[in-house]
């Protein structure tokens, strides 16, 4: 009896061994390990810290939920949050539309698409950090700076951008908008070449003008790829870094501070990484919820 | 020759407002791109060879102290554009072979060789892709300043970028979903030939998928080419910084003029490539929009 089970288990191994077991193992080793070290450990290992006092140097210790009520109580927050929140809806009224736009104008020109095609992709290939710095150049608040002396030439300004609570934020999204756009057209263009023409025959037909073919024929046609697009960009804005620090470091006066620029001074200044993992997952928590109720939301329209 | 039909019909072309509406709309619409696109860089240029007070008084003045192009080999000897670049490119191509690596592999285990645990694997690599970056970006950090089991310190190594951008499970998924389009049939016939799994995967899976991979290996390099946190969290030695970490610490301490002309420099090289790859770059970037749908 004993005799025969391993007999056969050894079989099975062996089996097992011929039909590609082992390599199927080896191949997917890579995959295993990075995303053990890289992904999986860290999701984990950044639940553990949210509950831990952990500043890398002394020894871990469990806090409970201390982080948590530090965090959600630190008087910067609210300030975070609205600026975050400002931020994308910012990005969301002049970032969106402005790709969309250029995307379905583009695909009309039949000749000379290409040209504007490569010209809105141009601020794109700028290397973001590059761009942002020759845009602190070009916000320079005083009269002789850049936009203000533009601006100058009709009479206007000088205005402070940077320097200025309340310009800063739009001046960063304009940055933004200018570097992103490009990139977004391409995808909705590429969604374009998708649409059914009939369609527009069939519209026309029925009386429909050049605006309401783009309302009621066009933008349904894309709908799929622009409500990801969307939601994608609402992610990505919930999360940004790059542009506030290196353009203001989060002034003046706090008006551009991020949840993630304070997520980098828990960790990397204060060196208090509970605090800045407790927020992380805050954070990510509340892209989860948004990403959930964005996807019942807009199943409806979707679907049709 | 026919063009297919847009929004715009011939019987609309002949309109008057349409007729003469869209050429104006399409000249304003292309001054717009053209000051967005090109401004910003012919400036740069302009600025590249002034003196610094001249950038500081007049900066939309032609070089009223006259052209300085010596300020361009200064910023390429001093600032050491040159390295920082070559670390930039260094840092993307290595990312995309980690990435290809990883994500070839794993999807091809995932998809053709179908091992009893693969679903397993794939709702872990799955669960990963609904959570917002966000939450690793600390405990990401633990890992490379000393790997778990292997005890080894990757900071101001490339490997610190090189591996945590291969986990990205995006790239797995999307391979996976391109692996599994491939026909049964042809892995059978292959199977029935003699192959060995290795040889499947480098004979007929690999060259199969080139579109799938080039279209990664550009969404990889673009990213890489964008980064600017991590590197700058686990890079913090000079010499090894890619162009963006480098250029706003170089900023701080150099003079105006230089930092023109290190900018330009930094900025001229991706843009000559974009301009002469633009049809590949183009669409290939298109093809990667398809893909989140």
């Amino acid at each position: 009896m004993f005799q025969q089970r391993t007999q056969k288990s050894g079989r099975s191994v062996a089996t097992w061994y011929r039909s590609g077991g082992l390599s199927a193992v080896f191949f997917a080793l890579p995959l295993v390990l990075i995303f053990l070290y890289f992904s999986w450990g860290p999701i984990v290992r950044g639940l553990v810290l949210s509950f831990q006092k952990n500043n890398l140097v002394a020894p871990p210790e469990w806090v409970g939920m201390s982080n948590f009520s530090y965090v959600l109580t630190d008087p910067q927050l609210p300030q975070a949050a609205l600026n975050t929140l400002y931020f994308c809806l910012l990005a969301l009224v002049f970032g969106f539309p402005v790709p969309l736009f250029l995307a379905v104008f583009i695909s009309e020109l039949r000749k000379t698409g290409w040209l504007y095609n490569v010209l809105s992709y141009l601020p794109a290939v700028v290397p973001p950090v590059a761009a942002i710095l020759l845009w602190t150049f070009f916000y320079d608040p005083s009269g002789a700076g850049v936009f203000n002396s533009i601006l100058g030439w009709f009479g206007l300004g000088p205005f402070a951008w940077l320097n200025s609570q309340t310009l800063a934020m739009p001046a960063i999204v304009l940055e933004a908008t200018w570097a992103g756009a490009g990139a977004t057209s391409i995808i909705y263009l590429a969604a374009l070449t998708g649409v059914r023409t009939e369609l527009y025959e069939a519209a026309e037909l029925d009386g429909a003008g050049i605006w309401s073919r783009v309302w009621h024929v066009t933008l349904p046609q894309i709908r799929g790829i622009i409500l990801i697009m969307m939601l994608l960009q609402l992610i990505g804005t919930f999360q940004v870094f790059t542009e506030p620090f290196l353009f203001t470091g989060g002034g003046p006066n706090n008006a551009t501070t991020t949840i993630l620029l304070l997520i980098y001074r828990y960790a990397f200044i204060n060196g208090d990484f509970g605090a800045a993992t407790a927020l992380s997952v805050l954070l990510a928590g509340v892209l989860c919820v948004l990403s959930v109720v964005y996807h019942f939301v807009t199943r409806r329209w979707s679907t049709t | 020759m026919s063009y297919e039909r847009g929004i715009i019909s011939t019987a609309d072309r002949q309109r008057g407002l349409v007729r003469y509406g869209l050429p104006t709309i399409q000249v304003l619409i292309f001054i717009g791109v053209l000051i967005a696109g090109v401004g910003p860089l012919l400036w740069l240029l302009k600025s590249g060879v002034s003196t610094s007070q001249d950038i500081l008084r007049g900066p939309m003045q032609l070089w009223p102290s006259g052209i300085q192009l010596k300020n361009i080999p200064d910023a390429w000897n001093r600032v050491q554009i040159g390295a920082y670049l070559g670390n930039t490119a260094f840092i993307a191509i290595g990312s995309m072979i980690s990435t290809l690596f990883v994500c070839t592999t794993g999807a091809f285990v995932l998809s053709i060789l179908r091992p009893k645990w693969g679903p397993v694997v794939t709702g872990a690599v799955l669960a990963t892709l609904f959570l917002p970056g966000v939450i690793s970006l600390v405990p990401l950090y633990m890992p490379v300043l000393k790997m778990p089991v292997l005890g080894i310190s990757l900071q101001n190594t490339f490997w610190a970028v090189w591996l945590p951008q291969a986990a990205g499970a995006f790239n797995v998924l999307v391979m996976k979903r391109y692996f599994d389009s491939i026909p049964r049939e042809l892995i059978e016939a292959a199977r029935i030939d003699g192959a060995s799994n290795l040889r499947l995967f480098t004979s007929l899976i690999l060259p199969l998928s080139k579109p799938i991979v080039g279209v990664v290996a550009l969404l990889t390099v673009i990213g890489s080419w964008k980064d600017y946190l991590w590197p700058l969290l686990v890079l913090p030695d000079p010499r090894l910084q890619p162009i963006s970490v480098a250029l706003p610490r170089v900023a701080k301490t150099t003079e105006i003029s230089l930092q023109m002309s290190a900018l330009f420099l930094a900025v001229l090289i991706p843009v000559v490539l974009f301009l002469l790859f633009q049809k590949q770059f183009l669409r290939g970037v298109g093809m990667a929009g398809g893909i989140k749908e």
